[in-house]
C-alpha cells in the first residue's frame, strides 16, 4: 500500500518536514513493514515553471520535419525575472525549439529551464539547435515522468488548468508530494484505505486522527432508489456472499472533464493510472476510505440488478474484453440483460462508463471474503477490489463512500445527485470479545494497566466495557477490524499500542532433555566421517527429471522406482521428486568439472521420495480441532516415505597432484571403502555382492547388503555410456546408501571381545578358485571353516595366468590363529588351516596352490 | 695395513717404558682419528692381534711365574686405557657421524606436498547443527519430519484458514494428484504440530529442516531453503519467555552483545506475532537491525489442532532462516553460493563456520 503524504496529513498529524522515510519508521512500530519511497523530487529538478506560448514559428527542415521556434513568456508579463543563471533570459521570454505540434499560440504549458532535471538525468541547459539557441524545453507528461502519454506535449487547459505565469508547475502538479510505501499483512484488510493507515499512524505516534468517514455527511438511511435484489441462493459456509449493496445515482455528468491534477498525483503516488474522471473517482474514494465500488452507465442497465451466484454455462465480458466462462460458485451482478460484473472483483464490459455517459449509478458493497477470493483466484483475476474484499472491508463504511463518489461526481463531474438511493442488506453481528483483566498480561509478560488497555482497545475503535462480576472487559470490535475474535487478538492489539519493546525478557527452563536422538548422531557423525575422509558435502536440489529418476532410483535389480510428480514445478525438465540422490550429485560434479574442477570427491546426505502404497488424503480435517485418532492415522499413512539417503560420487583423482606426490585415479573400489566407512562409523558390516544396477557398469558394481540380506545401496564405477552421455570423466565411480536403514541395523550394545595375550599364528594358503567366483565368498568359507581359532583372515593377492588353468584365478590369503588360552602349536595351526581349506574345497572346489 | 707397526720389536711386558710409548702411540692414534673408519684401522694397529699390546700380552705367559702378577696389572691398565680411549673416540665420531647423516637427510618443509584430500562440510549444515547445539544446551529437543507432507499439517493445523490469502502467499509447490493433498512443505512448522501430536507436554524442541517455496533461484531467493523454528508449550509461558529465549540464542550465536527487536506482524498461526531484528554491528554498510525470522504466541487453534487446551497451556514458536542467518552472520553475498555447489564454497569454509 502507497500512502501519499499530502492524503496522509488530511487525517493525521504528519509533521511538516517529515518524510516518507520518517513516516514510514513510525508505521513499523505498529506492524508496517517499510517497503519503498516514491519520490518524484529524486528524479525531477526544477526551475520548471508555467509558460505561455507567446509565438509559434514552424521551420521546415531539410530532413523533412517541421519544427517549432517558439517564444515562450515564462514570467507575467511587466515583472521581471528573478531567477539567474546560464540561458536564463532576464526578459522573461525564452527562445524554445519544439519538436511537438499538439499546441497553439496562447497556450499554456510546462516549460522546463535551463538548470532543470528530468527523470533519467536529463540536464536541461540552453543549446544551439536548428539555427536557433534553444533555452529549454516545453515538456510532455512523459518527459516529467508522471504518464505514458506519447500524444505531443502538455497544455495545461487540457486537463483543466489555467495558471497564472511563472507558477512553479512542480507544484501545480502535485510533484513535491511523496509516498510512503509499506506491506500490509494479510489479516488488515482495514490497513489498505489512506483511513485505515491514518488511523494507525495515530496510534504509533500518539497524536490525534481525524476519521475520513466522519467527514462525509451520507444519510442515515436511503430510500427509492434503483432496485437490487440479493439472492443468494448458495452461500459458501452458510454466509450469504453479499450481505449489503448501496446504491446512488448522479444524473447529469460529464464524464469528459478532465480529472484536477491533485486527484491524478495522489493516485499516481498510490499507484493507480489516471483513466477517466469517474473511473479516477471510484479508486479514489477506494484508496480513501477502503471500500472498492464500481460506477455503471445507468442508460446500459435494463431493469433490477440482482446479486445472485452463475448458473452453469453462464459467460461474461469483462472490463480487460476478455469473455470468461463462470462457475456456479461465481458470485454475479446481474441484470435483465445477464451478468454485468463478477462482484468484487471485475465489472462487466457492457455497462462500463464512458464518455458520452451522463447518468451514473454507484455501487459501494459488501461481500464474503471466501467468495470473492475463490472468483478471483478461479478467474486469475487479482484487483485492487478483490484484494480489500477478500481481506474484509469494513460493512459500515459502504453507504459513507457511496456518498463520498457521488459528492464528488457532483463536484468535479457537475450533475446533480438523487435523493433516493438503496441501501439493502443486515448488518452481521458486532463481534464481542470477552477478555479476562489478567489475561494480556499473562499472554504478554507486561503487567498492563487498566488504562493501557482500554485506552490502546477504543483508540481502535472498539467499544470497551469492564463486567466487574467476572472481572473482565467486554469488548465490541470496531465493524473494519474482521480481524479481532478472540481475547488473544485483543491481547495482541494492546501490545502492539503500547509498543513490543516494553516487552521484558525472561529464560523459562526446559525440563532436562535427552540431548541428541541415536539417529541424529548417527547422521552426524557419519557426515563429519565423509567430510574428514577428505569429500566435500554438496546440497543438491530434489527436483529431477523422469528419466533421471529411472536411472538412478532403483527398486530393486533393474526395475525403475515410481516417483512423486511436482503439480507446479519450477521447471517441467524437473518436475519430479528425487528417488535417488546421484542426479544432484552428478549435476553437481559436472558444474565444478565446467569451472575447471575434474578432480572431485562430493556427497549429499538427503531425503528421496518413494511413493509406495497410500498417497496422500482424500479429504483434510478442519482446522482448530485435533482430528480423531483414525483421522490423524491416515494422514500419517498419506505421507509418502522419505528415507535419508547418503550419495557420493568421485572423479578423477584422489588428491591433487605435487612435487614429491602421485595422485591416484579414483577407482571402483573406492566407491565401496566410501561406503565402508559409513558403516564403519555406524557399526554395521555391509555384505559385498556382485550387483546389477542400470547406473552402473555391469562388471563393476557392488550390491551393498545388510547381514540380515536388505539390500541397502549399491557402490561401484558408473557406466561409460553414462558418463559420455553427461560428459563426466571416464572411470568416475559411485556410491549411494540407503542411511536409515543403516541407522536402524547399528547395533545397540556391543558387548567386549577378550583380548588374548598369547602369541599369534600366521598361515599363508592360495586357492584356485573358477573365475565367477567371488572372493568374499571363498573368504567367508574359509572363515567358517577355521572356527574359533581364526582371528583374521585377509585376501592379500589376487593372480590368474601363466601356471593357473584358463577360467580359473588364484586367491592369496593370510589366516591369523590365536587361542585364547594358550601358545598354539604348529600342527594345531596348521590343522585349522586345512579344516578351513576343506570348507572352501567343498563349496567352490577351491584346490590348494 | 698390517697388523703390526713395521720395524716395531715386541716389546717386554714388563717394560713400563716401552708399554706406556705403546699406549701413547695408541692414544695419539686414537685422538687423531677422524671418522669412523679411520679409528677402525687404528683400533686394528693398536688393539689387533698382532699389535704390540696384544703382543706383548702374549709374552706374558712366558714369563716367569713371579712376574706374571706384575706383568698382568700391567697390561690390564694399559690395555684399559686404550679401551677407554677407542670407546670415548667411537662415541664423538659417532655422534658426529649421526649429526651429519641428519643434516645430510634435510628437506625443504616449504615443498611438501599435500597428500592427504581435505573434505568440507557444506556451511548450512555446519551451521544448522551448531544451532541445534545451543538449544541441545538449554534442554531442548531436535525434531525432524517429512519434507512432503499432509497439507493439513503444513496448513490447516497451523490455523491456515482454506480460502485465506495468507495461504497463497506461501507459494507452495504441490504433488499430483491435487486430490491426495500432499505438498512440499513451506516451513518446518508442521514439525511442531507432529511434535505436539507425539509428544506429552511441557514441550521444547526445535525444528531443523529443508522446506520448499516456488521461488526462482537467484541472488536472494531459492526454491529449497534450510529454516530452523523453535516450540515451547508449557504452563504460564508469556512473550517475556519467548523475548527471552530468542535473547539467550541470538547471545549464543552473536556474542553477548547481541540485541534483538520485536515488530507487530502477522502469522495464522501465532497471535501475537512478531518480527525478529537482529542488531548487526559489523554489517557491511554500517551497524543496523536486519530482519531474522518471525515468532510469537502459539495460536489457541493451533493448540486445539494438537489437542492441547489452550486454557492449561500456552506456547511460543520462532523460525529463522539459516541460509539468511550464513548471509548476513558470514557475509555470503550471494544465495547461488550455497546452492551450486561448487567446490570452492564448501572448501573455503572446511569443517568450521
Amino acid at each position: 500500500m502507497r500512502i501519499p503524504l499530502s492524503w496522509l496529513r488530511e487525517f493525521a498529524q504528519v509533521p511538516a518536514d517529515a518524510t516518507a522515510e520518517d513516516v514510514m519508521a513510525e508505521l513499523v512500530k505498529v506492524g508496517f513493514e517499510e517497503e519503498a519511497v516514491h519520490r518524484p523530487t529524486d528524479q525531477l529538478k526544477g526551475p520548471i515553471v508555467v509558460g505561455q506560448v507567446l509565438s509559434l514559428v514552424k521551420e521546415p527542415q531539410s530532413n523533412g520535419k517541421t519544427i517549432n521556434w517558439c517564444q515562450v513568456r515564462v514570467v507575467p508579463e511587466g515583472q521581471e525575472q528573478t531567477l539567474t543563471g546560464k540561458g536564463i533570459d532576464p526578459s522573461g521570454v525564452q527562445g524554445i525549439i519544439c519538436g511537438a505540434h499538439n499546441f497553439v499560440e496562447g497556450d499554456k504549458v510546462v516549460v522546463t529551464l535551463p538548470g532543470a532535471v528530468l527523470p533519467g538525468d536529463f540536464h536541461i541547459s540552453a543549446r544551439k539547435t536548428y539555427g536557433h539557441l534553444s533555452a529549454g524545453m516545453i515538456a510532455s507528461v512523459r518527459e516529467l515522468g508522471i504518464g505514458e502519454d506519447h500524444d505531443g506535449i502538455l497544455v495545461l487547459s487540457r486537463i483543466g488548468l489555467d495558471p497564472e505565469v511563472g507558477t512553479d508547475a512542480m507544484a501545480l502538479l502535485g510533484l513535491y508530494d511523496e509516498a510512503a510505501e509499506i506491506n500490509v499483512t494479510p489479516d488488515r484488510g482495514y490497513a489498505f484505505s489512506i483511513r485505515g493507515v491514518a488511523r494507525e499512524y495515530a496510534h504509533a505516534t500518539g497524536t490525534v486522527f481525524t476519521d475520513p468517514a466522519s467527514k462525509v455527511a451520507a444519510p442515515a438511511s436511503l430510500q427509492g432508489g434503483y432496485g437490487v435484489k440479493l439472492n443468494d441462493d448458495a452461500p459458501i459456509y452458510g454466509k450469504p456472499g453479499c450481505d449489503r449493496f448501496v446504491a446512488r445515482t448522479v444524473r447529469g455528468v460529464d464524464a469528459t472533464r478532465p480529472t484536477p491534477p491533485w486527484m491524478v498525483s495522489r493516485l499516481r503516488l498510490a499507484g493507480i493510472r489516471s483513466i477517466s474522471l469517474p473511473v479516477d473517482i471510484s479508486n479514489y474514494v477506494m484508496l480513501e476510505l477502503g471500500q472498492p465500488n464500481h460506477c455503471y452507465d445507468l442508460d446500459k442497465l435494463s431493469g433490477d440488478i440482482v446479486v445472485r451466484r452463475a448458473v452453469a454455462g453462464e459467460k461474461i465480458t469483462t472490463l480487460d474484453g476478455k469473455v470468461r466462462a463462470l462457475d456456479v460458485e461465481d458470485l454475479l451482478i446481474t441484470d435483465d440483460s445477464g451478468a454485468i460484473g463478477i462482484a468484487g472483483v471485475m465489472g462487466g464490459a457492457n455497462t462500463e462508463v464512458s464518455d458520452s455517459t451522463t447518468k451514473i449509478l454507484v455501487e459501494a458493497a459488501h461481500f464474503d471474503e471466501v467468495s470473492i477470493a475463490r472468483s478471483r483466484r478461479r478467474h486469475k483475476l487479482p484487483s485492487e477490489a478483490s484484494k480489500r474484499f477478500e481481506r474484509g472491508v469494513d460493512w459500515q463504511v459502504a453507504n459513507v463512500a457511496a456518498q463520498r463518489v457521488i459528492d464528488l461526481l457532483v463536484e468535479l463531474a457537475g450533475g446533480t445527485a438523487d435523493e433516493a438511493g438503496t441501501d439493502v442488506g443486515t448488518a452481521p453481528d458486532a463481534v464481542t470479545i470477552e477478555l479476562p483483566a489478567g489475561y494480556a498480561a499473562s499472554r504478554i509478560g507486561i503487567d498492563f494497566t487498566e488504562e493501557q488497555i482500554t485506552g490502546s482497545l477504543k483508540d481502535l475503535g472498539a467499544i470497551v466495557l469492564k463486567d466487574e462480576a467476572s472481572d473482565s472487559y467486554v469488548v465490541t470490535a470496531p465493524s473494519w477490524r474482521n480481524d479481532l475474535e478472540t481475547k488473544e487478538d485483543l491481547s495482541e492489539e494492546i501490545a502492539r499500542l503500547v509498543g513490543y519493546d516494553n516487552i521484558p525478557a525472561t529464560l523459562p527452563v526446559a525440563p532436562p532433555g535427552r540431548g541428541l536422538t541415536r539417529t541424529q548422531q548417527q547422521k552426524r557423525r557419519v557426515v563429519q566421517a565423509l567430510a574428514d575422509a577428505g569429500l566435500t558435502e554438496v546440497l543438491s536440489y530434489p527436483f529431477v527429471s523422469k528419466s533421471a529418476n529411472d536411472t538412478f532410483g532403483v527398486a530393486e535389480e533393474g526395475a525403475a522406482r515410481t516417483a512423486l510428480k511436482l503439480a507446479n514445478p519450477i521447471s517441467e525438465e524437473h518436475g519430479y521428486l528425487r528417488t535417488s540422490v546421484l542426479p544432484g550429485l552428478i549435476e553437481v560434479a559436472r558444474r565444478n568439472h565446467s569451472r575447471g574442477f575434474r578432480d572431485l570427491a562430493l556427497f549429499e546426505a538427503g531425503s528421496v521420495f518413494l511413493p509406495d502404497g497410500q498417497l496422500g488424503t482424500a479429504s483434510i480435517p478442519p482446522l482448530g480441532i485435533k482430528p480423531s485418532d483414525e483421522v490423524l492415522d491416515g494422514l500419517y499413512d498419506g505421507v509418502p516415505d522419505q528415507p535419508l539417503h547418503i550419495a557420493a560420487v568421485l572423479t578423477g583423482h584422489d588428491s591433487p597432484a605435487a612435487a614429491g606426490h602421485t595422485p591416484r585415479a579414483w577407482d571402483w573400489a573406492d566407491a565401496l571403502d566410501v561406503a565402508r566407512l559409513v558403516g564403519d562409523v555406524l557399526g554395521v558390516e555391509l555384505v559385498v555382492s556382485q550387483g546389477s544396477h542400470q547406473a552402473f557398469h555391469p562388471g563393476r558394481a557392488a550390491r551393498l547388503a545388510l547381514r540380515a540380506g536388505d539390500v541397502v545401496g549399491y557402490a561401484g564405477e558408473l557406466h561409460p555410456k553414462l558418463l559420455a552421455a553427461h560428459d563426466m570423466p571416464a572411470r568416475s565411480v559411485a556410491l549411494e546408501l540407503n542411511a536409515d536403514a543403516l541407522f536402524d541395523a547399528a547395533p545397540d550394545v556391543i558387548v567386549a571381545k577378550h583380548i588374548s595375550g598369547f602369541p599369534v599364528a600366521t598361515q599363508d594358503v592360495a586357492l584356485v578358485v573358477p573365475q565367477d567366483v567371488p572372493a568374499d565368498a571363498v573368504l567367508a568359507a574359509l572363515r567358517e571353516g577355521a572356527g574359533e581359532l581364526l582371528e583374521d583372515v585377509a585376501l592379500f593377492d589376487v593372480y590368474a595366468g601363466k601356471g593357473i588353468e584358463g577360467g580359473k584365478k588364484s586367491l592369496a590369503f593370510g589366516l591369523r590363529f590365536r587361542a585364547a588360552d594358550r601358545t598354539l602349536t604348529a600342527d594345531e595351526a596348521s590343522a585349522a588351516r586345512e579344516a578351513a581349506v576343506a570348507v572352501a574345497a567343498e563349496r567352490f572346489g577351491a584346490v590348494q596352490r | 695395513m698390517t697388523d703390526t707397526l713395521p720395524g716395531a720389536a715386541i716389546p717386554n711386558p714388563l717394560d713400563e717404558a716401552a708399554i706406556t710409548a705403546a699406549v701413547e702411540e695408541a692414544v695419539a692414534a686414537i685422538a687423531a682419528a677422524s671418522s669412523l673408519e679411520e679409528l677402525k684401522a687404528v683400533r686394528l694397529a693398536h688393539t689387533g692381534e698382532k699389535s704390540p699390546l696384544s703382543l706383548a700380552n702374549r709374552e706374558i705367559g712366558g714369563l716367569p711365574k713371579e712376574q706374571k702378577a706384575a706383568a698382568g696389572k700391567l697390561m690390564g691398565s694399559s690395555r684399559g686405557r686404550v679401551n677407554q680411549a677407542l670407546a670415548a673416540r667411537t662415541a664423538v665420531l659417532e655422534a658426529e657421524n649421526d649429526a651429519r647423516i641428519l643434516v645430510e637427510e634435510t628437506v625443504d618443509v616449504t615443498a611438501a606436498p599435500r597428500r592427504r584430500r581435505a573434505g568440507a562440510r557444506h556451511p548450512l549444515s555446519t551451521l544448522q547443527d551448531r544451532v541445534a547445539d545451543i538449544f541441545v544446551g538449554m534442554g531442548w529437543e531436535i525434531a525432524e519430519g517429512p519434507e512432503v507432507e499432509s497439507e493439513w499439517f503444513n496448513f490447516d493445523a497451523l490455523n491456515f484458514k482454506p480460502d485465506h490469502p495468507a495461504r497463497e502467499m506461501q507459494d507452495t509447490f504441490f504433488v499430483e494428484p491435487p486430490e491426495a493433498h500432499l505438498l512440499m512443505r513451506t516451513h518446518t512448522s508442521p514439525v511442531q504440530v507432529r511434535s505436539m501430536l507425539e509428544r506429552e507436554v511441557p514441550i521444547y524442541v526445535l525444528c531443523p529442516g529443508k522446506v520448499f517455496r516456488t521461488d526462482e533461484l537467484d541472488a536472494t531467493h531459492t526454491p529449497v531453503f534450510h529454516q530452523f523454528e523453535g516450540l515451547a508449550i508449557d504452563k504460564k509461558l508469556s512473550m517475556a519467555d519467548l523475548r527471552g529465549t530468542l535473547e539467550h540464542f541470538a547471545r549464543q550465536m552473536f556474542g553477548d552483545e547481541a540485541q534483538i527487536r520485536l515488530r507487530p506482524n502477522y502469522f495464522p498461526f501465532t497471535e501475537p506475532s512478531a518480527e525478529l531484528d537482529i542488531w548487526h554491528p559489523g554489517a557491511k554498510g554500517g551497524p543496523r537491525w536486519i530482519e531474522w525470522g518471525g515468532c510469537g504466541m502459539v495460536n489457541p487453534n493451533v493448540l486445539r489442532a494438537a489437542g492441547i487446551d489452550p486454557d492449561e497451556y500456552s506456547g511460543f514458536a520462532f523460525g529463522m532462516g539459516i541460509e539468511r542467518t550464513l548471509m548476513f552472520r558470514n557475509e555470503v553475498g550471494d544465495m547461488r553460493d550455497m546452492i551450486e555447489g561448487d567446490v570452492r564454497f564448501s572448501e573455503h569454509f572446511g569443517m568450521e563456520i
